[in-house]
């Protein structure tokens, strides 16, 4: 593109949101955005919010999609609190969104969709551009639609074709005003739309026209630049979402297992991604089933397993549920498997696309008799490779099935990932038994792992199955004493995993005024708001748990030097409850939001720093 | 290489005492399932029993074979897991009314659809038996039970129409008190690629004891049963002299020598459903023997065929290609 002379002004940390109709294409929009940013060098998160409906009634509240992007010259740990910029493609995305801005943010409306019908669609009884709601904010008004309308002219493509072009429009007036390169969308565009020339055409023309758009007609006051992050770790990176991680993770975990992947699953949203990228990866030799049901999932997970392979089965809350009975199977036939929930709000259907942490207790606890499960827990889309591998690892060094936790915000989150040397990473490959010599089903080692031949292995025949069995034959037992036994073998086998991983790091001052505890995606917002607090000098430390059944050592001696606890948790505090059953002589305060939505910095930060002024 | 033994059927006993009722027809029928593997020359350690939750699921433990007694209702799911790890592996599923087309009906027609090549016994005695006594989905109407003290208001399923209409390759339909014809049939299933779905009657002696006596009682079974053999005209009666025709949708009885010669391998499934339809008219005998059997490609065969076409494309995946792919940045 063409040098332009607008003046640069350095911006340290900017938030964007996208915001338009389900059908304007912002979330292709974003992750573009998202894409070109991670190789330009910034740190970034994102987080897409999209309504459950896949095309709400078009041009209405409740249709709205929106994307957005946190970028910055440090490292940072959440996709942003109050945006910087609002990109609002019509009256509905303008109206849900626009409280949430800083002041003296940016506006960008597409005022092609602000006629009379576009209002009324979206319940506005006055116009937002006119009455006074956005004073304040810099708003840019632009006919984004007449503008893609005239770039295209001559094209093949029909009016609503051409107008589906605008979000590459905008996407490149965005491009133009935060320094970014078009080239790599222009590639991706050649990538996507290679075989459809017309199609290829018009978007590249769009893009192309947003970014000169910007640039020639001065619509900002200057053009903004996030220089790249300096004090970046070296390494390797990709821009990576929690469910691509997971899929990512559990491949590699089977690879390095020396096993085939088994994928059972069903589609359910925010898991379903997990389904779709494994099943992209069949020349790794990942066997992908979509089955007919939950329970079909998980029980073909388990039937693989069974017969040597590393079975898995993806979900969300109410496919966990459904997958309940077959997880206690796999806990008394003592098989590897891990289960992916990938939690959204409940209960029951809940908020499909929205994001909570309650199903915490349902995993560790929900099944029926002494079933124990361990649970691990991916902290942000970037830890999620890690856990992934680590949940593979604890399901076959332990014979057990193992839940890893994620939800819809680490999920649809991205984030750049230093990606791991292949040679670093853990190696647990499995040793199945060929030998009849001493040889029977409940056979153990030293970790109480349960000896494992697969079918097809001469005389190893035997049979496992949802009754108990005896604990040296291997056979169906009654005995009172043998069910005792078998319960807290395999619960013992289960608490022995806390050998086998590390007490979680505390980060903060000896003798904290306040520690937080943490888990899962309250990762980024608790690490921002303690990092800022530290920075003031205050007495508060963090700890950031990953295995959160059975629980690591070492957390009592670290809770001991605190004045106060307390765990922010997208529930009403499930963390907290567990904690003090375990170690009831500490007092764990819960903070709590369930609105489907993630904790915001800003907000955790003031209800610490409420906390040590209350401590002072 | 150790030298092949042929094994006998009782080498496919394991060591535990059978616990199934004085007089159950599961004996027989574990009998016939003993036979036939040691006829058709499996090793032992490549097969796997799979049931679910009722009294014939409790088949696997009485086996010297690999096996799994997994949970109510999801033994077809959980062979479908095993078939496709392992397709050398020969997957037999022991189920029953209660547990294959009650609790387990969802699996049982996406595996019989899915054409995963398994070897499906269902055993019919129309009454819950585990639970002692209740009707079940192949209960007549009108049985009195635990649970139907006035009589069952529930209209039953045909298994077989129900396998037929799930898209089925092999259906077939023997008894528990003629062990020849059963082992004819497991015979025929265990030598089938693809779902094969084989209905055992099945007596039950004490919740449901006589529900198929009319077809099984030496004095009327000639003349209320016909035994459908390959490529041979279609004769019952005591003395062979009776025949069913196809006549349109329909079939009707007529002199032996008129008789239509049955063909299972017919590409339709409309002269098997047709001659489901027997079931439901008291004055026409009983068909056993195979309904179906035609080949379409097994699950099993397809996910490996793909994973092999995928590989040979796009060559074998390595793990860094997975992970270090062409959008990486490098840093320092």
């Amino acid at each position: 593109m063409s040098s332009d002379t607008s003046e640069l002004i350095r911006q340290d940390d900017v938030t964007i949101r996208f915001a338009g109709d389900s059908g304007d294409g912002m979330q292709l929009t974003g992750t573009q955005f998202t894409d070109t940013t991670a190789k330009v060098g910034n740190d970034l998160a994102t987080f897409p919010d999209f309504p459950a409906e896949i095309r709400a009634p078009a041009g209405t509240r409740a249709g709205v999609s929106g994307y957005q992007i946190h970028f910055s010259s440090a490292d940072i740990y959440t996709p942003g609190d109050a945006p910087d910029v609002l990109v609002a493609m019509n009256p509905a995305a303008l109206i849900i969104n626009y409280k949430d801005l800083k002041p003296g943010g940016i506006v960008l409306v597409n005022t092609g969709s602000f006629t009379d019908k576009d209002l009324e669609r979206a319940d506005c009884k006055t116009n937002p551009l006119t009455d006074g709601s956005l004073s304040g904010f810099r708003v840019i008004q632009e006919d984004i639609n007449q503008r893609t309308i005239e770039a295209l002219a001559g094209t093949p493509l029909g009016k609503k074709d051409v107008l589906r072009c605008k979000n590459f429009f905008t996407l490149g007036m965005m491009y133009w005003l935060f320094s970014r390169p078009i080239e790599p969308t222009l590639e991706w565009l050649v990538e996507k739309f290679g075989k459809k020339p017309d199609l290829l055409d018009a978007n590249t023309r769009a893009l192309k026209a947003g970014y000169n758009h910007g640039e020639l007609l001065r619509l900002f006051q200057g053009r903004y630049e996030v220089p790249k992050v300096d004090n970046v770790e070296p390494g390797t990176y990709r821009n990576i979402m929690g469910n691509q991680a997971v899929a990512l993770g559990l491949v590699a975990g089977a690879e390095l297992a020396g096993l085939k992947a088994f994928l059972g699953s069903y589609p359910i949203t925010p898991a379903t991604d997990i389904l779709q990228y494994m099943s992209l990866m069949k020349n790794h030799g990942v066997i992908t089933c979509q089955m007919e049901d939950e329970i079909a999932g998980i029980c073909t997970a388990i039937g693989a397993s069974f017969a040597g392979h590393l079975g898995i089965t993806t979900t969300s809350g109410p496919g966990l549920a459904l997958k309940t009975e077959a997880m206690g199977l796999a806990v008394i036939t003592e098989l590897p498997l891990v289960i992916v929930n990938v939690q959204r709000g409940g209960p029951s259907t809940g908020l499909p696309t929205k994001v909570e942490q309650a199903d915490l207790l349902q995993s560790i606890f929900g099944r029926n008799g002494e079933a124990p499960i361990p649970v691990v827990a991916c902290s942000c889309p970037a830890d999620s490779f890690e856990c992934a591998v680590e949940a593979c690892r604890i399901a076959v060094e332990y014979m057990t099935p193992v839940i890893l936790l994620s939800d819809n915000y680490i999920a649809n989150g991205a984030e750049p990932w230093k990606l791991p040397a292949l040679e670093d990473l853990p190696h647990f490959e499995v040793k199945f038994v060929t030998e009849r010599e001493g040889y029977t089903p409940y056979t153990r080692d030293a970790k109480l792992a349960r000896a494992w031949a697969k079918p097809g292995t001469p005389e190893l025949m035997h049979r496992i199955g949802g009754l108990e069995k005896d604990a040296h034959t291997g056979n169906v037992s009654y005995d009172p004493m043998n069910h005792q036994i078998m319960c807290e073998t395999r619960l013992a086998k289960v608490m022995g995993i806390r050998d086998s991983i590390p007490t979680p790091t505390y980060y903060g001052p000896d003798a904290p005024d306040l520690l937080v505890v943490g888990w899962g995606s309250t990762y980024g917002a608790i690490r921002s708001s303690v990092e800022a607090l530290q920075r003031e000098g205050k007495k508060i430390g963090r700890l950031h748990m990953r295995h959160m059944y059975p629980l690591p050592h070492g957390l009592p001696e670290i809770f001991a030097s605190a004045r106060r606890i307390v765990i922010p948790e997208m529930n009403f505090g499930q963390a907290a409850r567990l904690l003090t059953s375990e170690y009831p002589q500490f007092k764990f305060e819960t903070h709590y939001k369930v609105q489907g939505k993630p904790f915001f910095a800003p907000e955790l930060k003031a209800h610490f720093r409420k906390i040590l002024e209350e401590t002072a | 290489m150790s030298e092949i033994q042929q094994l006998k059927a009782k080498d496919f006993k394991s060591d535990q005492e059978i616990r199934w009722c004085p007089g159950c027809g599961d004996y027989s029928i574990i009998a016939g399932v003993q036979a036939v593997l040691a006829d058709i020359g499996v090793a032992r350690e490549n097969v796997v029993m799979v049931s679910g939750i009722g009294c014939s699921s409790r088949f696997p433990y009485y086996m010297e074979t690999y096996g799994f007694h997994s949970i109510h209702g999801r033994a077809n799911a959980i062979a479908t897991g095993v078939k496709v790890a392992n397709p050398d592996l020969q997957v037999w599923v022991i189920t029953g009314d209660g547990d294959g087309l009650s609790i387990g009906g969802n699996h049982m027609i996406h595996s019989l659809r899915r054409n995963v090549d398994l070897k499906i016994i269902l055993f019919n005695n129309e009454i819950y038996g585990l639970t002692k006594g209740q009707y079940s989905p192949t209960s007549p109407q009108g049985l009195k039970t635990k649970t139907s003290p006035f009589g069952s208001v529930d209209a039953p399923f045909n298994p077989l129409q129900l396998a037929l209409g799930s898209g089925a390759t092999f259906v077939a339909r023997t008894l528990d008190t003629q062990p020849k014809h059963m082992k004819e049939v497991l015979a025929a299933a265990a030598a089938h690629k693809g779902a094969a779905f084989v209905e055992v009657w099945q007596n039950c002696v004490i919740f449901n004891d006589g529900a198929f006596k009319d077809w099984t009682d030496k004095t009327t079974r000639d003349e209320q049963t016909i035994m459908l053999q390959p490529n041979q005209p279609m004769v019952f009666g005591k003395d062979q002299d009776k025949g069913l025709k196809i006549d349109g949708f329909a079939l009707k009885v007529v002199p032996a020598s008129e008789a239509s010669v049955w063909d299972p391998t017919v590409d339709s499934a409309g002269p098997a459903f047709v001659m489901t339809q027997l079931d439901a008219d008291p004055a026409m005998p009983r068909p056993f023997g195979v309904f179906r059997s035609v080949q379409r490609p097994t699950l099993d065969e397809l996910v490996r065929e793909q994973i092999t076409t995928v590989t040979q494309k796009r060559g074998p995946g390595a793990l860094k290609d997975l992970l270090y792919t062409s959008d990486c940045w490098t840093v320092g």
